[in-house]
C-alpha cells in the first residue's frame, strides 16, 4: 500500500511538472521543473527495485546534465529580452497532436497490456551479478554495449571540446 | 474503467500505470518539441521523452521478463547516450549563440539556401 | 607495300598538327611544313604507282592488292565495315592524280594565297582534303569510300567557306554541302541496298564477277525494277551529287566563291571526278547486272555534257566558264562509262574514262591555276575586266593556251587522245551518240577559246595598275601541269589501265579522230573570228537569238527552279506545317511539363522550410496517421 501511495505521490509530480517544464516561459524555470522530473523518474526505478539504476538516474541526470543545462541557460540567456512569442495556431496544433498521440497510445495500452500486470518480487540485483552482467561477453552479457558507450563518450567530450572552444 | 480503478487502489501497481505516467511524459515532450523556440527547451523536450522511454523499458522488464535484465541496460545505456547528446547538442548550442547571438530555431535556416 | 599507309597517315597528321598550331607559327612556317608534307606523300604514290605498275603483273592481269585491312565495326557475322588500302589501277591512277594535283596546287596556294587571313588553316583544310580524298579513291570497300566521300565533303564545304566574311561564299558552301549531302543519302540507300542483298560491303566481292554473290537479288523488285537497278541507280546518284551532273549540278558553279586553287583541286580535278571514280570501281556491277542504269548514266552525262557546254559559252565569270567546262567534261567521262563494256576492246569506253579523268585533272587544274594567276593579277573574276594579258603575263598565257588546246581536243596534247577515245566509245555504242559527243567537243573547243581570247586578247582593259606575271611558286606548278598536258597523252593507257586489268592496246580510230580534229579546229577558228579582236558579230548573234542566250547566261533557270520548289513548295506547305507544329505542340508538351513542374515546385517548396520543429511534426503526424490506419482499419 505504502509502494502505491509512494507510485501515486511520483506519478503526479511527474505528469504535472513534465507538462509545466514544457509550458513554463521561462526557461531556468522549465529547467528546475525537469530536474524534479528527472528525480521522480529515478524514484520510479527505485519502486521497479532497480537501485543502482536510481543511483545512475541521479547521479548523471540530475547531478551532470542539469549542471549543463544551467550552465548553457546563463551563458544563452540574455536578460530583459522578450522571448517566446510563438503562435497560438502553432501551439493549438502542436497541442492537438499530442493529445491525439496520447489517446491513441492510451489506446492501445488499455485494450493490450492491461492482462499481463504482474509484479513479481524478487531480491535486489546484486552489485557483483550487475557486474558479471555488464562486463561479461556472454549471452545476456554487456561488454560491447559497454564499450562502445565508453568510445562514445569519449568522442562526446573531444567532439563538445572541438564545438564549444573559440576559433 | 471501473476495472482499471480497483486494479489501481488494490494489490500492486499495475503496468498500465507506469506506461500511462510515461506516455503523459512523453507527449508533454513532443509538445514541447513542437512548439518551443528555444533550442534548450527543444533540448529538454527530448529530455522528457528519452526518460518517458526508460520507464518504459525498465516497467517492462520489472513487469514481463523479472528475471533478465535487457530492459535495464537499454536504461542505462540510453542515460549514459542522453547524457553524451546533451553534452555535444549543448556545446553545438553555445556555438550557435556566439555567431548568431540567439538560440531561436527560427533563425536557423540558412542551411535552407 | 605497306608503306602505302603513310600516304594516308601523312596528310591526316600534317592537317591534326596544322589545325592544332593554327597561328602559333608564322604563316610561312605552316605553308612550307604542309607543301613538304605533300612533297613526301607525292613522292610515295609515284613510288607506290611505278612499283605497282612494275611488279604485280601476274599472267598478264594486274593484281588487286591489299597491302592494309582492319576490320574497324562488325555489324552481324557477315557484315562488317573494314578499313584499309585497295591497290588496283584505277586507284593507283587516282593516288598519283591527287596527289600531283594537290602537290601543285600547295605549292601554288604559297604565292596565291600569301597574306591572307587563315593561312594556316587553309593549309590545314588542304591536308584534310587530301586526306580524305587519298582515303576514299584507296577505299576497300563501298562504306569506307562512303566515310571518306563524306569527308571529302566536309573539307570541301570547309574550304568553300574559306572566306567566312563573305555571305555569297557562305551560302555557296552551305549549298554545296546540302546539294551533294541530298545526293548522298541516295548513295546511302543504295549501300544499304546493296549490302543487305549481298551481305557484303567489299569491293573485291562485289566486283569479282561471282554470280552467288548477287543471289539474293533474285526475283526481288520495286515497282517493276529490280531491286539491284534499284541499288545502283541510287549509289550512282550519290556519284551524280558530287560530280555535278544534272540536275545536281548546280552547287559546282556557286563553289567558285572559294578561292582559286581550291577551285583547282577540288571543283576540277579531284573531288567532282569521285562520281566516275565510284561508277568506274562498281562498273562490273553496273556493266553485269544492271545495263539499263548503265545506259542511263550515259544518257545523264550526255545531257549534262551538252547542257553545261552550252551555258558554258555565254558565262562571263571565268571561273564560271571553267566550273561549267568542268561539269561538260565529266559529263564526257560518265558517258564514256556508260557506253562502256566488260573487257578487251569493248572496255574502250572504261579505259578512255579513266584516261580523260587522268589527263583533264591535269589540264583543268592547269587552267584553274592559270585563272587563278589571271584574278590574282587583276583582282577580278569577269572577262570584260581583262583582255590584252598575253604581254604582261607571258608564262600564263602560254600554260593557258596549251591547257585549252587540250581541252579542244588538238593534237599532240593529251586531251585530243582521251576525248578521240571517248568518241570512239561512243560511235562505237551509236552513231547519234557519238555526234552529240562530237559537236560538244566541239562547242568546248569553241568557249575554250572564247574564255582564252577574252582574257589574254582582245580589247585591253584599263587596269588600275599594270598586270605582273605571277611570283615563281604559282608559275612553276604551271609549267610543270603544261608539261604533264603536253605529254601525258603519250602514255600508253589502255597498257595500265583496263576494265579487267588486262592491258589491251588501243589504236587510234583515225575516221573519228579526223572528224573531231576538224570539228574542234572550225570551233576554234569561230572563236578567234569571234573574240579575237573585237567584233560585233558575238553581240549581234546574242541579240539574235536573245532567248537561247538569256536563258543560258542564267544557266536555263535550273537555280530558279530548285528554289521555287524548296522555297515555295517544300516551304511553305512542308517546312513550315512541321515548324508550326515543332514549336506549338512538341516544344509546347514539354515547355508544359517544364512550367508545370516549375509551378508545382514553387508551390510546394514552403515545405522545404529548414525549421525542424515543422518536419518533426509532419513526421509525427503521419506516424499518428498510420498507427490510427494499423489500429482501426
Amino acid at each position: 500500500m505504502a509502494q502505491q501511495i509512494i507510485f501515486y505521490i511520483l506519478a503526479i509530480i511527474i505528469s504535472l511538472f513534465s507538462i509545466m517544464a514544457v509550458t513554463s516561459k521561462q526557461i531556468i524555470r522549465s529547467a528546475t521543473y525537469l530536474l524534479f522530473v528527472l528525480i521522480a523518474t529515478a524514484g520510479f526505478y527505485l519502486l521497479l527495485g532497480y537501485n543502482y539504476l536510481f543511483a545512475v538516474q541521479v547521479a548523471v541526470y540530475a547531478g551532470g546534465v542539469m549542471v549543463l543545462f544551467i550552465f548553457a541557460i546563463l551563458l544563452t540567456n540574455r536578460p530583459g529580452e522578450s522571448h517566446e512569442n510563438e503562435l497560438p495556431v502553432r501551439r493549438i496544433a502542436a497541442g492537438i497532436t499530442a493529445v491525439a498521440g496520447l489517446a491513441l497510445s492510451a489506446h492501445i495500452i488499455y485494450w493490450n497490456i492491461k492482462k499481463i500486470s504482474q509484479i513479481v518480487t524478487i531480491s535486489d540485483i546484486s552489485p557483483a551479478q550487475l557486474g558479471h552482467t555488464m562486463l561479461g561477453t556472454g549471452k545476456y552479457q554487456y561488454l560491447l554495449p559497454f564499450e562502445v558507450i565508453s568510445i562514445l563518450l569519449l568522442a562526446c567530450i573531444v567532439g563538445a571540446i572541438m564545438i564549444a572552444r573559440k576559433r | 474503467m471501473g476495472d482499471l480503478m480497483t486494479t489501481f487502489f488494490s494489490g500492486q501497481v499495475p503496468v498500465e500505470a507506469y506506461l500511462g505516467v510515461s506516455l503523459i511524459m512523453f507527449f508533454a515532450g513532443v509538445y514541447g518539441f513542437l512548439t518551443r523556440r528555444n533550442m534548450l527547451m527543444i533540448l529538454i523536450s527530448i529530455e522528457l521523452m528519452l526518460n518517458a522511454a526508460d520507464i518504459n523499458f525498465t516497467a517492462f522488464n520489472r513487469y514481463l521478463f523479472p528475471a533478465q535484465l535487457e530492459g535495464f541496460y537499454f536504461a542505462l545505456f540510453t542515460i549514459a547516450i542522453a547524457a553524451c547528446e546533451t553534452a555535444v547538442a549543448i556545446a553545438i548550442i553555445i556555438n550557435i549563440y556566439r555567431n548568431l547571438t540567439s538560440v531561436e530555431v527560427g533563425n536557423l535556416d540558412q542551411m535552407k539556401e | 607495300m605497306q608503306y602505302t599507309l603513310l600516304i594516308l597517315a601523312l596528310p591526316l597528321l600534317n592537317f591534326i598538327v596544322l589545325g592544332l598550331v593554327d597561328s602559333k607559327w608564322k604563316p610561312k612556317v605552316a605553308g612550307t611544313i604542309g607543301t613538304l608534307v605533300l612533297t613526301i606523300v607525292a613522292a610515295l604514290s609515284y613510288y607506290a604507282t611505278y612499283e605497282y605498275f612494275s611488279f604485280h603483273k601476274v599472267n598478264g592481269v594486274f593484281e588487286k592488292l591489299m597491302p592494309f585491312n582492319m576490320e574497324w565495326l562488325r555489324f552481324t557475322d557477315y557484315l562488317h565495315i573494314n578499313l584499309g588500302i585497295l591497290l588496283d589501277p584505277i586507284s593507283v591512277m587516282m593516288l598519283v592524280v591527287v596527289s600531283t594535283v594537290s602537290l601543285m596546287v600547295h605549292i601554288y596556294s604559297l604565292g596565291y594565297m600569301k597574306g591572307e587571313r587563315g593561312f594556316e588553316r587553309y593549309y590545314a583544310f588542304l591536308s584534310l582534303f587530301t586526306f580524305s580524298m587519298l582515303g576514299l579513291v584507296l577505299a576497300t570497300n563501298i562504306f569506307q569510300m562512303y566515310i571518306f566521300w563524306e569527308l571529302v565533303g566536309v573539307s570541301s564545304y570547309l574550304l568553300i567557306g574559306f572566306y567566312y566574311t563573305k555571305p555569297s561564299a557562305v551560302a555557296a558552301a552551305k549549298k554545296a554541302f546540302i546539294v551533294t549531302r541530298f545526293a548522298d543519302l541516295g548513295f546511302l540507300i543504295g549501300i544499304l541496298l546493296l549490302s543487305y542483298f549481298t551481305k557484303t560491303f567489299d569491293f573485291e566481292a562485289l566486283t569479282s564477277g561471282n554470280a552467288s554473290v548477287f543471289a539474293g537479288f533474285t526475283g526481288v523488285s520495286f515497282m517493276g525494277i529490280s531491286v539491284l537497278s534499284w541499288a545502283m541507280a541510287l549509289i550512282f546518284i550519290g556519284g551524280a551529287g558530287k560530280s555535278a551532273m544534272f540536275p545536281l549540278h548546280i552547287w559546282l558553279p556557286d563553289a567558285m566563291e572559294g578561292p582559286t586553287p581550291v577551285s583547282a583541286l577540288i571543283h576540277a580535278a579531284t573531288m567532282v571526278v569521285a562520281g566516275v571514280y565510284l561508277v568506274a570501281r562498281l562498273f562490273p556491277i553496273y556493266d553485269l547486272y544492271t545495263p539499263g542504269v548503265l545506259h542511263g548514266i550515259a544518257y545523264v552525262g550526255a545531257f549534262t555534257s551538252l547542257f553545261a557546254a552550252i551555258i558554258a559559252v555565254v558565262q562571263t565569270d571565268i571561273k564560271r566558264v571553267l566550273a561549267f567546262s568542268t561539269i561538260s567534261q565529266i559529263g564526257f567521262m560518265m558517258v564514256a562509262l556508260g557506253v562502256s563494256k566488260m573487257g578487251g576492246e569493248q572496255g574502250l569506253g572504261y579505259m578512255a574514262s579513266m584516261f580523260h579523268l587522268f589527263t583533264h585533272a591535269m589540264f583543268k587544274a592547269l587552267l584553274f591555276l592559270g585563272a587563278g594567276s589571271v584574278i590574282h593579277a587583276v583582282h577580278s573574276n569577269e572577262m570584260n575586266h581583262m583582255g590584252g594579258l598575253r604581254k604582261y603575263m607571258p608564262i600564263t598565257n602560254i600554260t593557258f593556251l596549251i591547257a585549252c588546246l587540250a581541252i579542244a581536243g588538238i593534237p599532240p596534247f593529251s586531251g585530243f587522245f582521251s576525248k578521240d577515245e571517248i568518241l570512239t566509245a561512243a560511235f562505237q555504242f551509236s552513231p547519234y551518240f557519238g555526234a552529240l559527243m562530237t559537236f560538244t567537243a566541239g562547242l568546248t573547243a569553241f568557249y575554250m577559246f572564247r574564255l582564252y581570247y577574252s582574257i589574254f586578247w582582245g580589247k585591253e582593259h584599263k587596269h588600275q595598275h599594270t598586270p605582273h606575271e605571277s611570283p615563281l611558286v604559282m608559275a612553276l606548278p604551271l609549267v610543270f601541269l603544261a608539261l604533264v598536258t603536253v605529254f601525258a597523252g603519250f602514255i600508253p593507257f589502255g597498257e595500265l589501265v583496263s576494265s579487267d586489268r588486262v592491258p589491251f592496246h588501243s589504236e587510234l580510230d583515225l575516221t573519228v579522230a579526223s572528224i573531231s580534229v576538224i570539228v574542234a579546229l572550225f570551233s576554234i577558228t569561230l572563236a578567234t573570228i569571234f573574240y579575237r579582236k573585237e567584233s560585233k558579230i558575238p553581240s549581234l548573234l546574242a541579240t539574235k537569238f536573245s532567248g537561247l542566250h538569256k536563258a543560258a547566261s542564267s544557266r536555263f533557270y535550273v537555280d530558279e527552279v530548285y528554289l521555287f520548289i524548296t522555297k515555295k513548295v517544300i516551304f511553305n506547305n512542308v517546312s513550315r506545317p512541321i515548324a508550326w507544329f515543332d514549336r506549338h505542340i512538341i516544344d509546347g508538351t514539354m515547355n508544359g511539363f517544364a512550367s508545370t513542374t516549375q509551378w508545382g515546385s514553387l508551390k510546394i517548396k514552403g515545405v522545404q522550410s529548414g525549421q525542424v520543429q515543422q518536419y518533426a511534426y509532419v513526421f509525427l503526424l503521419g506516424t499518428l496517421v498510420i498507427a490510427a490506419l494499423v489500429l482501426f482499419v
